[in-house]
């Protein structure tokens, strides 16, 4: 079996990039991938831990955020949509309309 | 057919409230009769459902009734309940059978009026108030409709508000009753300490072994001050004349007739409280005996038709604050009841005069006017017979009996005994004064006036509260007391007031208040039957009292000076030095505050989405780090 150690750092991994995609991409696309990343990546450590701890909570709390995510990803992707279809881009830097 | 009236007894307030609201949203735009046809049926049903429901009581049989509508706040005795008792059942029929009269005379006043319709809803709402009032089986109950019946005043005596008199009266009439209602509270407060309870029914037959002597001296003095702001005695009776600004039949029914007599009420329903307090007792009745001479003065020198009956109407009701202060309650609410129908008719016949004189109110410029309106002038002449104490009319009765029942008790009440007959002396004086300057003499209209007799409409209900004057005092005569049986349930248990026992006795007291009447009726008579340069030198001759009686001792002037401008500067002084920069400034400030902040964290708000994912990243290793270094 392998040591809940290296799921951990994986996940660390993984996140990082999710992260890192997120604070440096434009495409609205793409930093909603990031997301997903860091959101499975958080899941990875969740499993892991889990099963390492012998709790089966750890997989319920998953199951819990897959459905969430999985709703995020509806409501997100039709927003990220109509935009382009109004603008014929999906770069956040040009939506700044919120602007204090 | 009785149980059903009394069962369904909340349709006596129901009916004329369902009234007010029906006109109020539907009827505004029904063509003008209607809507005073529909008001006046929707009192005329309440009165029959009273006298079907009274029928127990008629024929001595009756049981006084409780009837629980709605269960509010028992815990303190506040509920929607009806008292159905001969007292209540009396004052119901007296509010909707005179009301029914003037809602009748009304429609016939107000044609023409462009707010015909609103003029409706607010006197049947009037008449919901009053009802509630009379019929509450607490006193809670009976403080709401004392605060409605206020507010109504206030809508009615403000109905003409364009005109800027009577909105000023209109606000006075409702900042002089707010400290009557000041008393009320008060009052009420003491009650519910002492009894833990509102109710009537957990009130009056406790009040014996509840109250101390001093506790019900101040309920009692408490009770005397609310009453004197609602019932226009002193020192807080200067609303009334002015209130006379509301259209007439307002000043009939409201200013004469019925809600100016809930002071009356209120010091015979509270008659075991005042048992326990001659103090209280005899305060009411020196406060009424000083009210009924003062306002009795200054009707003599007035020239406004209405300003003489709404002093009359002061002087009255002080005669009225006599009886019921003097224990002689049946008195007091036979001469309310026998007001009502004289006082009522007065008032209606003036209106008919001013509405034949075009909007004229100067009696200096009418005169004989009976040919010209025969109805109104027969109608008021008899109802002027009446309050000048002609027998066998209905005042002869009433204030007799309170002169005697004052004389029977002797002592102090001797005193006012005196009091009251000069009152009564001057009250035919004034009357007849009236009479003859407006029905009597010649003519002092202009060209241009074409006095007329009014229409059926409005001479019908003259007649019948003419009818009235004549046989409304038989119901209580020294040989037949009838009214005394019908209301003695009401009064068991407290002790009561009667007049001196035996014929002589009565003939001899009726010689002496009919002697002071014809004294006074022959005195004007035989003044204001000359022509005017006559009675006006007559009358310049009495100065500098007649300047003094003429301008109302100049009350309005006093108050003006002691209370209202004090009273003005110190609400000034408080919004400026207190209002503005305490109270605004705190809301301003807080105001103030969240805007500074927010002009100062603005600009973390970029508007890009990656600047905010880069705070938040942020954030989070801030935390891990802190939570690292923390060891939590």
């Amino acid at each position: 079996m392998v040591a809940p150690g290296w799921y951990m750092a994986l996940a660390a991994a993984l996140f990082l990039v999710g992260a890192l995609g997120l604070l440096i991409r434009r495409n609205a696309l793409v930093m909603f991938m990031c997301i997903e990343l860091m959101l499975n990546a958080v899941n990875l450590t969740l499993v892991a831990a889990g099963r390492a701890l012998n709790d089966i909570n750890g997989q319920v709390a998953v199951f819990f955020i897959l459905v969430v995510a999985a709703a995020e990803v509806v409501v997100g992707l039709a927003i990220i949509v109509s935009i382009f279809r109004l603008r014929s881009t999906a770069s956040v830097d040009e939506l700044s309309e919120m602007k204090g | 057919m009785t149980d059903l009236a009394i069962d369904l007894l909340w349709l006596v307030i129901l009916l004329p409230l369902a009234g007010a609201l029906f006109l109020h949203f539907v009827g505004q735009r029904l063509p003008e009769p209607m809507a005073g046809l529909l008001a006046s049926a929707a009192i005329g049903l309440s009165f029959l459902v009273g006298l079907v429901g009274a029928f127990p009581f008629f024929q001595g049989d009756g049981e006084a009734t409780t009837i629980l509508l709605w269960s509010w706040m028992p815990a303190i005795g506040a509920n929607l309940e009806l008292l159905w008792d001969p007292l209540s059942a009396l004052m119901t029929l007296i509010v909707t059978g005179v009301g029914f009269l003037i809602h009748v005379f009304a429609i016939g006043y107000m044609h023409g009026d462009e707010r015909f319709g609103r003029f409706f809803v607010n006197l049947n709402l009037f008449a919901a108030s009053m009802l509630t009032l009379v019929l509450a089986g607490n006193y809670a109950m009976l403080f709401l409709g004392w605060e409605l019946v206020g507010l109504c005043s206030y809508l009615l005596i403000g109905f003409w508000f364009t005109r800027d008199s009577a909105a000023g009266a209109a606000k006075k009439a409702f900042v002089v009753n707010r400290i009557g209602d000041f008393g009320m509270m008060v009052a009420l407060m003491l009650v519910f300490a002492a009894f833990g309870t509102l109710s009537y029914a957990g009130i009056f037959d406790r009040a014996g072994e509840v109250l101390t002597t001093g506790v019900a001296t101040a309920i009692g003095l408490l009770f005397l001050l609310a009453a004197a702001g609602k019932s226009a005695q002193i020192p807080l009776y200067v609303w009334l004349p002015d209130a006379m600004e509301g259209p007439t039949p307002v000043s009939a029914l409201i200013h004469a007739a019925t809600m100016v007599t809930a002071g009356v009420y209120l010091v015979a329903r509270s008659a075991a409280i005042f048992e326990l307090s001659p103090t209280a007792q005899v305060t009411v009745a020196t406060i009424g005996a000083a009210t009924a001479l003062w306002a009795a003065s200054i009707a003599i020198a007035q020239y406004d038709i209405k300003k003489v009956l709404a002093y009359s109407t002061i002087s009255q009701l002080g005669y009225m604050f006599m009886a019921v202060g003097a224990t002689a309650y049946v008195a007091g609410i036979f001469h309310l009841m026998t007001h009502a129908f004289f006082k009522a008719l007065l008032f209606l016949g003036a209106g008919s005069v001013i509405h034949a004189m075009s909007d004229e109110q100067d009696m200096r410029k009418m005169g004989g006017l009976l040919s010209k309106m025969p109805v109104t002038g027969v109608t008021m002449g008899i109802a002027t017979l009446a309050i000048a104490g002609v027998p066998p009319l209905a005042g002869f009765w009433s204030k007799d009996e309170i002169l005697g029942s004052l004389f029977a008790r002797g002592g102090w009440y001797g005193v006012l005994w005196v009091v009251g007959l000069l009152t009564a002396a001057m009250t035919a004086f004034y009357m007849t004064r009236q009479w003859v300057m407006v029905f009597w003499g010649e003519p002092r209209w202009s060209e241009d006036a074409h006095p007329h007799e009014s229409p059926g409409m409005m001479t019908l209900p003259l007649i019948a509260l003419a009818a009235l004057t004549v046989v409304g005092g038989f119901v209580n005569t020294p040989f037949r007391f009838t009214l005394e049986h019908f209301l003695e349930p009401v009064f068991e248990g407290v002790s009561m007031q009667h007049p001196p026992e035996g014929w002589g006795m009565f003939a001899l007291m009726a010689g002496i208040s009919v002697f002071a009447g014809l004294v006074g009726l022959a005195a004007a008579g035989l003044a204001y039957r000359r022509p005017m340069e006559d009675w006006a030198e007559f009358e310049q001759g009495l100065q500098p009292v007649w300047g003094w009686w003429e301008q109302a001792y100049r009350v309005d002037d006093f108050y003006n000076v002691t209370v209202v401008q004090p009273g003005k500067k110190a609400a000034e002084a408080a919004a400026f030095s207190v209002d503005l920069p305490v109270i605004d400034g705190a809301v301003n400030g807080v105001g103030r505050l969240a805007r500074g902040i927010g002009e100062r964290v603005r600009v973390l708000q970029t508007g890009q989405v990656r600047n905010y994912a880069a705070l938040l990243f942020a954030g989070a290793i801030a935390l891990v780090v802190w939570l690292a270094v923390t060891g939590a």
